[in-house]
């Protein structure tokens, strides 16, 4: 048994058996992560490149620490500070980093279709950790382990993602894992931030009513806003967009169950989430981190195991 | 399959079994400073009975009995990945006898590895190793089993299994 992809580009790529598979196997890996020696030597014989060409904090973390407890060697590029500025193409500097003998490469792109674009090109297997407004597979993957742990499985369950959609990889993500895994999802936000057709094209709700969204669902998704990516006014201020769509304690008191609420990060306090709901009980939003490792481990270990990945 | 050879029927199987129990028990009781770890996936039938069957003749001794994955330590997984199953290893292995449980013992990587993640959760006083059937002459790696139930002489194209459901029995049959 292995994944039907030699690459993570995207979770549209993925087969519901994949999914399973990565989840399955990223459960024994954090088992890995509660022992004494948090490490195990499965990937000793691979190395790594993390080719961040856009800012991370948790992402890169997240995989860095999933690769050395793998055992594998890595290597940290970020476009900053690199011959990137000298002007350097993309295929350029991959084609010379897989000369010095790497065998997978973890790459964060601001270009949508970027890791596609490489994947046509080079022959090490790649990760895709978010590539413009398109997709960001592993956080899809780590919601959906997220969620698993809590209410057992997606099959049928309600899950309301909200707030800045048209600009969220993330979102895209979850909605292609979400719906091939059978749970049901309602999108909600402004409707400057939600993109017109993603209805018919995804088969997902629609709402304009945070609120609305929150009485139906059983999770919530919190998206951040995006505001590097707007280049136009879509909505008036953020003051006001926390008043009509971030989620409050005030909010959350007026429905009568306990949702959980999830958060891809970095979280814009007081605007998306207020403080009060973020740091309490029903977040699970530490929790996601926390398996963001071992979703990370598992698709590396699934990708360099197949027969195709190294030669 | 073909060429299948029943090497151990059911009544046999459990005789060995029990036999093997016994020899634990002298070595080990009352097992106060020892665990017993069966090797997933197909080892834990076997520490499942022995365990069990310890457990009936001497039901005032608690027993440390743990499952052990051994899937990310295997040096084969390039090629062909094993889905790893649950470790359940709930009591510390920090200065204990650890008896090693498994079914088949062929070239010796299995224990290799399960020795590898053995020793990730601690640093055991020894370990012991606990075999259904020994396929002799086959080592890969200097490792040698303390209690064996059955050797066997085998050849390459050979394989052993343990059937264990309704009907239990070890057979022998030719893979190619």
């Amino acid at each position: 048994m292995q994944l039907s992809s030699k690459h993570l580009l995207g979770i549209r790529d993925l087969l519901p058996g994949d999914i399973h598979l990565i989840l399955d196997t990223a459960r024994q890996f954090k088992e890995v992560l509660q022992r004494p020696i948090k490490k195990v030597p499965s990937l000793r014989d691979i190395t790594i490149v993390n080719l961040f060409y856009e800012n991370s904090t948790r992402t890169r973390i997240s995989f860095e620490l999933a690769e050395k407890r793998l055992s594998a060697d890595t290597i940290n590029f970020s476009a900053s500070g690199s011959s990137v500025s000298k002007g350097e193409t993309l295929l350029d500097t991959v084609n010379n980093i897989l000369s010095m003998k790497v065998d997978m490469v973890v790459m964060r792109h601001s270009a949508t279709g970027a890791p596609h674009f490489l994947a046509q090109h080079i022959p090490a297997a790649i990760v895709n950790a978010g590539d413009g407004i398109n997709e960001h597979p592993t956080q899809a993957l780590l919601d959906a382990l997220s969620i698993t742990e809590k209410l057992g499985t997606l099959q049928g369950k309600k899950i309301a993602i909200i707030g800045d959609i048209m600009h969220s990889r993330v979102a895209m993500s979850n909605i292609y894992l979400l719906t091939k895994m059978g749970a049901e999802v309602t999108l909600a936000g402004p409707p400057t931030l939600i993109p017109k057709h993603i209805k018919d094209s995804f088969g997902v709700n629609v709402t304009y009513s945070v609120e609305e969204a929150l009485k139906w669902c059983d999770v919530a998704n919190v998206l951040r806003i995006q505001l590097e990516r707007q280049n136009q006014v879509l909505f008036s201020s953020l003051r006001e967009y926390n008043q009509a769509y971030g989620i409050t304690r005030k909010l959350l008191d007026t429905i009568d169950k306990e949702i959980l609420i999830m958060h891809p990060g970095p979280i814009n306090r007081g605007v998306e989430l207020d403080s009060d709901v973020a740091d309490s009980g029903q977040s699970l939003i530490l929790d996601q981190v926390e398996n963001g490792v071992a979703v990370r481990m598992a698709v590396l270990y699934l990708l360099s195991g197949r027969k195709d990945s190294t030669s | 399959m073909k060429g299948v050879n029943t090497i151990m029927e059911e009544d046999q199987l459990k005789l060995t079994l029990k036999r093997l129990a016994h020899e634990l028990i002298e070595n080990h009781f009352p097992f106060d400073n020892t665990c017993i770890i069966g090797i997933q996936p197909r080892g834990i039938a076997i520490s499942d009975f022995i365990t069990q069957y310890i457990q009936e003749i001497h039901p005032e001794v608690k027993i440390n009995y743990g499952k052990l994955d051994i899937t990310f330590y295997r040096d084969d997984f390039r090629g062909q990945i094993h889905i790893p199953n649950i470790t359940d290893l709930p009591f510390s292995i920090e200065g204990k006898k650890v008896i090693l449980i498994d079914d088949v013992l062929y070239t010796g990587r299995t224990i290799r590895a399960a020795m590898d993640a053995l020793l990730d959760n601690g640093r055991a006083q020894k370990v012991e190793l606990c075999i259904l059937v020994d396929r002799k002459f086959s080592r890969e790696l200097p490792i040698q089993p303390d209690y064996v139930g059955k050797s066997i002489d085998s050849i390459v194209t050979q394989k052993v299994k343990v059937i264990w459901g309704d009907e239990k029995r070890v057979i022998l049959y030719d893979s190619m």
